[in-house]
């Protein structure tokens, strides 16, 4: 069974990636790699990704993540992340990576800030 | 008497799947151990990035190579030794994931996670000639009422005692 499953939604030029299960080594990497790419290339560039049923992020994920946001922003866009669990919160946190990304934990105001 | 270790071994392949199963069989044994929740997932996490470590930058993924898991039960710690296969490497030339130049790196960010979940962490040459990493977490104490060492844990998942 795969780690890890995407699905896309998209309102006014915005997609919102619900992902859920774990972003690891492995296929739940690759997959958040292809689900940006694949975003990237369909000229979709305002991106939040719902990480609200995402229990478990390892250093591979971690990286994924910040390649995501590094590529979005290449192309001018930006990446931005919703609804951490406390222990993805954690992780980001003492990596720094809380002052990289921007958080919400709401949608309608991660939307907004798009604006 | 002499205080009772337990121990256990086990060579894994250079393959993915080696990662998922090393966390699995260190976290059966930190619940066995009495470790609560937080410390097993704190436990997993850091051996899943040493593994990741030795599959990847030790045995550059290369098959024929193993990696050599460690578990040791004191009667005050728990002790993992993750050894591969690989030329070694020295944890002064670790790059800190957390200075501003390196923020933005895809990599990297193993070895600091291990140190930030483990109460001890170090890095030695191997008796094969790879890199071992050792760490190490203190056993909950004995009575209390967050951890599961209290004689309510399954011993299922514990090492057998070394002969």
């Amino acid at each position: 069974m795969p780690s890890l499953f995407a699905t896309t939604r998209e309102y006014s030029g915005i997609t919102l990636v619900d992902l859920s299960g774990r972003i690891s080594l492995g296929d739940g990497s690759a997959l958040l790699r292809k689900t940006v790419r694949d975003l990237l290339d369909e000229g979709r560039t305002k991106i939040i990704l719902n990480l609200g049923d995402v229990n478990y992020i390892d250093s591979s994920g971690i990286g994924e993540l910040v390649s995501g946001f590094t590529a979005v922003r290449n192309r001018g866009g930006e990446l931005k992340l919703l609804n951490l669990t406390k222990k993805v919160h954690d992780l980001l946190q003492i990596t720094k990576l809380f002052t990289v990304f921007d958080v919400f934990n709401d949608e309608s105001t991660a939307m907004r800030s798009f604006d | 008497m002499a205080p009772e270790t337990k121990h256990l071994e086990v060579t894994l392949d250079t393959h993915v799947e080696s990662v998922n199963l090393a966390e699995e069989m260190c976290v059966r044994v930190a619940e066995a151990a009495g470790f609560n929740e937080d410390e097993c997932y704190r436990i997993g996490m850091s051996v899943r990035e040493g593994v990741i470590n030795a599959f990847h930058y030790g045995n550059q993924e290369k098959p024929e190579k193993k990696i050599h898991l460690e578990i040791e039960l004191t009667e005050e710690r728990m002790i993992i030794h993750v050894l591969d296969e690989g030329r070694g490497f020295r944890l002064t030339d670790v790059p800190d994931p957390l200075a501003q130049e390196n923020l933005l790196s895809t990599s990297g960010r193993g070895i600091f996670l291990m140190k930030a979940f483990m109460d001890e962490f170090d890095v030695h040459p191997g008796k094969t000639g790879g890199a071992e990493l050792v760490m190490a977490k203190r056993l909950p104490p004995l009575g209390n009422p967050t951890n599961n060492r209290n004689g309510s844990a399954s011993n299922s998942g514990a090492p057998h005692q070394e002969a």
